[in-house]
């Protein structure tokens, strides 16, 4: 992994310069916003609600629909700026997603070619922990499982960037920290670059190696996670850490979050 | 916690609540307090309407109190019925409309089928599409069917055309509106999976309108047979309807009966077969139905 990001432009997964968007009120939401991530890299983009957060992740992932000439073609936000990212990208998005008429495997598979599919979803599955559910219904998951299988979805793809948009926010807090962990494994074995929308700043720390905040549409803050091993909330380091980046968030002393909804 | 239990030294007798209660695997609902929803599904429930109409029907006759020049009685029905078909009369007629039947509905399911889907995936499709059909739909039959009589004539292929313009009306509504009601951040999902368009439609868009899709069936099916008797009844020579329309002609009450419980029949029994459907094609989903 790259120390220092913004020095190996070549080999970058995902590259932004100059990145402006905005909605039809003409409100900027991003401004000037530029970015580098390097393979493999874990980065957390936090920032308070309507910080551009899923903006940013929109226009990576090609759902904004910004056409190279600035117009939208068939949405509702326009801009310009240079976005590079790799091949293959895949998203996971807040709710799972699941096709509700298909079967847990077919979900996993769903749109993906040739004869290895079926086996390479199931080894997926299994590899979310959900081995044998792959005849289930998605309704019949709890909410944490139907995640997992969208987590399933995305790297039986084999993505280069993973684009997370707070996908543990609808889940309770004792799902949550076991998804972190296996979100953390799955990173490990399968080292795509990551991008982790979030509110929640602990979870940023527990998981990212970066961490940025975003604020008037560019990154404002920029935090590198130097913390080994395992990632305690208790460790005095890691509440210094939180209480820099609630700072940057505008909430002095590592005050309670209310803010972010 | 446990202080306060052993305060209270209750009896055995007193029902334990709340998480107690669940715990315990009793009964979940306090007495009284009745479960929204319609409850659970009843065992062969759709004949039970069917059954009754036919008791009164059967009780009425026995009685008395229908006059069987009114309303024959059911057992005549059903030795008319016997004898026309001992007699060969029934039996090819029938055949004769069960085909319309099935070939009016076939051509009309697929041409909805594909009308809908046309007007659905676009903008174009929709534009030109939608306002014919919507025109078509507040014509009825019945008025159409001079126009195709000059164009098609009298014979077999007027009356499948007749029967499937009928039938086209509620499967392009129907699954166009289910179409449209897909959630669309599904369609995201395909975006960001680079679904191709054929994997799209088939994954996505017609699981997505199956449901719409099989209501626009039920009301096909009972369009299918209503055509039918519309045509039947105008310019045959044969079919269920004809022998209805022939046996007005005479006066033979239980003959006209025969021909309407032969049709409220096959209408039951499509219909039914459809909700079957229904039930097995959509075990996907959880709603007050199941």
């Amino acid at each position: 992994m790259a120390a220092h990001p913004g020095g190996l432009t070549a080999a970058a997964a995902v590259q932004i310069r100059d990145l402006h968007r905005s909605f039809t009120d003409d409100r900027p939401v991003l401004s000037g916003l530029d970015l580098t991530i390097a393979p493999g890299e874990f980065v957390a983009l936090l920032g308070r609600s309507g910080s551009g957060k899923s903006t940013l992740l929109r226009a990576l992932a090609g759902l904004d629909r910004v056409a190279k000439d600035g117009n939208s073609k068939d949405g509702d936000a326009s801009g310009s700026g240079d976005v590079t990212v790799p091949e293959q990208v895949s998203v996971v998005f807040q709710d799972s997603r699941l096709l509700p008429w298909q079967r847990v495997l077919r979900n996993v598979v769903l749109g993906l070619q040739g004869p290895g599919a079926l086996r390479r979803g199931k080894e997926a599955l299994a590899e979310v922990g959900l081995a044998g559910r792959e005849r289930a219904w998605p309704r019949e998951l709890s909410g944490g499982e139907q995640q997992r299988v969208a987590l399933a979805r995305s790297l039986v793809r084999e993505p280069e960037l993973l684009l997370a948009d707070e996908p543990f926010g609808a889940l309770d807090a004792l799902t949550r920290i076991k998804m972190h962990g296996l979100l953390r494994a799955l990173h490990e074995r399968h080292r795509p670059a990551v991008l982790l929308v979030t509110h929640d700043v602990d979870e940023a720390i527990v998981l990212a190696d970066r961490v940025l905040v975003l604020e008037g549409g560019v990154v404002k803050t920029e935090r590198r996670i130097d913390l080994d091993g395992t990632r305690d909330p208790s460790d005095p380091r890691f509440a210094a850490v939180r209480t820099e980046l609630l700072a940057a968030l505008g909430l002095a002393g590592g005050a309670e979050i209310k803010e972010n909804p | 916690m446990t202080d306060l239990k052993a305060a209270t030294a209750r009896p055995v007798v007193v029902p334990p609540v709340d998480d107690e209660e669940l715990a315990a695997g009793r009964a979940s609902r306090p007495r009284g307090r009745r479960r929204l929803g319609p409850g659970r599904p009843i065992r062969l429930g759709f004949l039970i309407g069917p059954l009754l109409l036919l008791g009164v029907w059967i009780w009425g006759s026995a009685a008395g109190w229908i006059d069987p020049r009114v309303l024959t009685a059911p057992w005549t029905v059903a030795a008319t019925a016997w004898d026309l078909w001992e007699s060969g009369r029934l039996g090819p007629d029938l055949l004769v409309s069960a085909r319309r039947f099935a070939l009016g509905l076939a051509f009309g399911v697929a041409a909805g089928l594909v009308l809908a889907l046309v007007s659905g995936l676009s903008r174009w499709g929709e534009a030109i599409v939608d306002g014919p059909v919507q025109i078509k739909r507040s014509i009825p039959n019945l008025a159409l069917l001079p126009l195709l009589l000059l164009w098609f004539g009298i014979d077999e292929r007027m009356k499948i055309i007749t029967i499937a313009l009928g039938v086209l009306i509620p499967i392009y509504i129907h699954t166009h509106n289910g179409l449209r009601s897909i959630d669309g951040r599904y369609a995201e999902l395909a975006e960001t999976l680079r679904l191709r368009p054929a994997a799209f439609v088939g994954r996505v868009v017609l699981p997505g309108a199956l449901p719409g899709f099989l209501l626009g069936m039920r009301f096909a099916v009972t369009s299918s047979w209503l055509s039918l008797v519309v045509v039947e009844q105008v310019n045959a020579t044969s079919g269920i309807g004809y022998m209805m329309l022939l046996a007005g002609t005479y006066g033979q009450t239980d003959v006209i009966i025969v021909g309407l419980v032969l049709y409220a029949l096959l209408g039951l029994a499509s219909d039914s077969i459809v909700r079957l459907v229904q039930r097995r094609a959509l075990s996907w989903r959880r709603t007050l139905e199941d």
